[in-house]
């Protein structure tokens, strides 16, 4: 489990203070030529670095992944799905990337995949029956877009019949040609 | 109790099992749902786009709700207030907080620094249960909840948690200038918000582009704007330039995000494969479409993967790009005024009023735009209690 550090040696930005004996130095600077205006009230205290008073911290009695561009367990977070299972495995793995790397995200959508049938597992486990039907809202489309719903539903039905149809005549050929 | 319960891309249920949320914080409070929104930006969770969204998760950041219990530390809200809650979470303390970008707080998101803490947004925006449930945790509710005024509709209060602030900071970022042209893509709830907004800032025109019939007639008539459907146009760049003497809008607005349509290589790469934060053929219209010096407002939500965009057109035009996710705290004073002035009427695009049991058909029918729907509010049945 990750605990909260507040705030590793790693991350530090030392600006240096005076810069005098740089030539010009600052001569054309412009406290106009802000292009965040009116969306950031500009107070630049950042320069001070993660200097502020933070919140309280909240207790990490679960498992939280964090990424590796930030020195510490933010002060809140949620807690809602604690990462388990395969899903969890590949979720730890692709924390240890940055959040540029494709090799972050890219296992996270895997990981996402995997979970839904983790979730079908769970839920079965739980005497739940998935009611795909119910899930993606198709009682909305036999209220709203009736006869697209059957023609989509027959067309369906159809490609279906037809594929077992072919398959059954294709496995009774092989079987003669025995 | 009862909240939307996340089964996998393109599958939800009301799950009457959910656990009640908990007090984990001392600056915590827990709500009470009163109204929660489907958001566009949900569809992208919905629709399986967002890295780290975990089956199970309940989605839902747009809400307003009553307070019903509230941790040792908080002080500005008390049990009994009905609030509106901003769609980000923010801490107050953080130098992002302090300097207003209250979207982009450092103390709500430990999974990632790119992005803020967000209610119901997947793993990725902080792990945070959203408000499509009958209750929710929020957290700095010290600093982010709003008491409603008592003259204030809830229908109007809970588009004050998204989609007005995100609208309006759209034509913000545009920097517009009276006279300008500002051409919206995407005719969803934001972009027919940030038409509406475009005209308070001293738009001369104002062009919204869309493929929905039914959306365009809506934002036609509620943002009083010129509407064209990209269907019905060879190159949307093209009649842009045309439209405006050949120099391009003042300003451009992509209100479209990750799952614009238009372009079948943006849809390939960004939509089916994923090898691309979304597609971005908005964002592609709107960089070409724009004046050499304009300014790009993006305020469409695209996945954390890399996008292909025209940077080059990007530089050779000098074009400013803006872009961020709304600071709903520091617009709510100004917008609660727009509403009580009866400049913005949010309400209006409310089109479905959905118990929170029926969530499935909810998110179908705003996903496949069903029954001509602009917004879903989702009711729960403690709403009424």
């Amino acid at each position: 489990m990750e605990s909260d550090e507040n705030k590793s040696k790693d991350f530090k930005n030392i600006r240096g203070g005076d810069h005098s004996h740089i030539k010009g130095w600052g001569i054309d600077a412009d406290s106009k030529n802000d292009p965040t205006y009116p969306i950031k009230k500009r107070t630049d205290e950042e320069h001070e670095g993660y200097e502020w008073e933070r919140p309280t911290q909240q207790k990490v009695d679960v498992e939280i992944l964090k990424s590796i561009e930030r020195p510490n367990i933010t002060a809140v977070f949620g807690t809602s799905v604690p990462p388990s299972g395969l899903s969890g495995a590949i979720r730890r793995k692709a924390f240890e990337k940055g959040e540029g790397s494709y090799g972050r995200w890219l296992p996270l959508i895997l990981a996402d995949r995997i979970g839904v049938y983790e979730g079908i597992i769970d839920d079965l486990k739980k005497g739940i029956m998935p009611n795909t039907f119910a899930e993606r809202g198709w009682g909305a489309e036999w209220k709203y877009n009736r006869k697209n719903f059957l023609i989509k539903t027959a067309v369906g039905a159809l490609v279906v019949a037809g594929s077992v149809a072919i398959l059954i005549s294709s496995n009774r050929e092989k079987s003669y040609s025995k | 109790m009862l909240a939307m319960n996340f089964r996998g891309a393109f599958k939800v249920r009301a799950d009457y099992d959910m656990p009640y949320p908990e007090i984990e914080h001392p600056g915590d409070a827990i709500v009470r749902v009163l109204r929660s929104c489907i958001c566009g930006s949900d569809l992208h969770l919905y629709h399986g786009l967002v890295p780290d969204t975990r089956v199970g998760m309940t989605f839902g950041h747009e809400f307003v709700g009553e307070i019903v219990d509230i941790g040792s530390d908080v002080k500005n809200v008390k049990t009994g207030d009905k609030v509106i809650v901003p769609f980000n979470i923010s801490c107050g303390k953080c130098v992002f907080c302090k300097q207003e970008l209250y979207g982009n707080c450092h103390e709500a998101n430990p999974q990632a620094t790119a992005v803020g803490g967000i209610f119901g947004y997947s793993h990725t925006a902080g792990g945070y249960n959203g408000g499509q449930a009958e209750y929710v945790r929020v957290p700095y509710a010290d600093v982010g909840p709003t008491v409603i005024p008592e003259w204030m509709d809830l229908d109007d209060a809970v588009l004050l948690t998204d989609i007005v602030p995100t609208g309006y900071q759209a034509a913000e970022m545009g920097g517009i200038q009276k006279g300008d042209t500002v051409v919206v893509f995407g005719a969803g709830p934001i972009g027919i918000m940030a038409a509406k907004c475009a005209w308070l800032f001293g738009a001369g025109r104002v062009i919204v582009i869309d493929e929905l019939e039914y959306r365009l007639e809506f934002v036609k008539k509620y943002a009083q704007c010129e509407v064209y459907n990209f269907k019905s146009l060879e190159d949307p760049v093209v009649f842009i330039k045309k439209t405006t003497d050949s120099l391009g809008a003042d300003v451009c607005i992509d209100a479209v995000g990750a799952e614009a349509a238009g372009d079948a290589m943006n849809t390939l790469l960004g939509r089916k494969l994923l090898l691309q934060g979304g597609s971005t053929t908005a964002l592609h219209w709107a960089i070409n479409s724009v004046k050499k010096g304009g300014i790009v407002s993006i305020v469409g939500i695209y996945g954390p993967t890399a996008c292909l965009v025209p940077m080059g057109n990007v530089v050779n035009k000098g074009i400013t790009i803006r872009a961020n996710q709304a600071a709903v705290k520091r617009l709510l004073p100004r917008l609660i005024e727009h509403v009580k002035n009866g400049v913005i009427d949010p309400k209006q695009l409310i089109t479905h009023r959905i118990p929170l049991e029926e969530v499935a058909e909810g998110y179908h029918i705003f996903s496949t735009k069903l029954d001509n729907c602009i917004k879903p509010v989702l009711i729960p049945p403690t709403a009424n209690s």
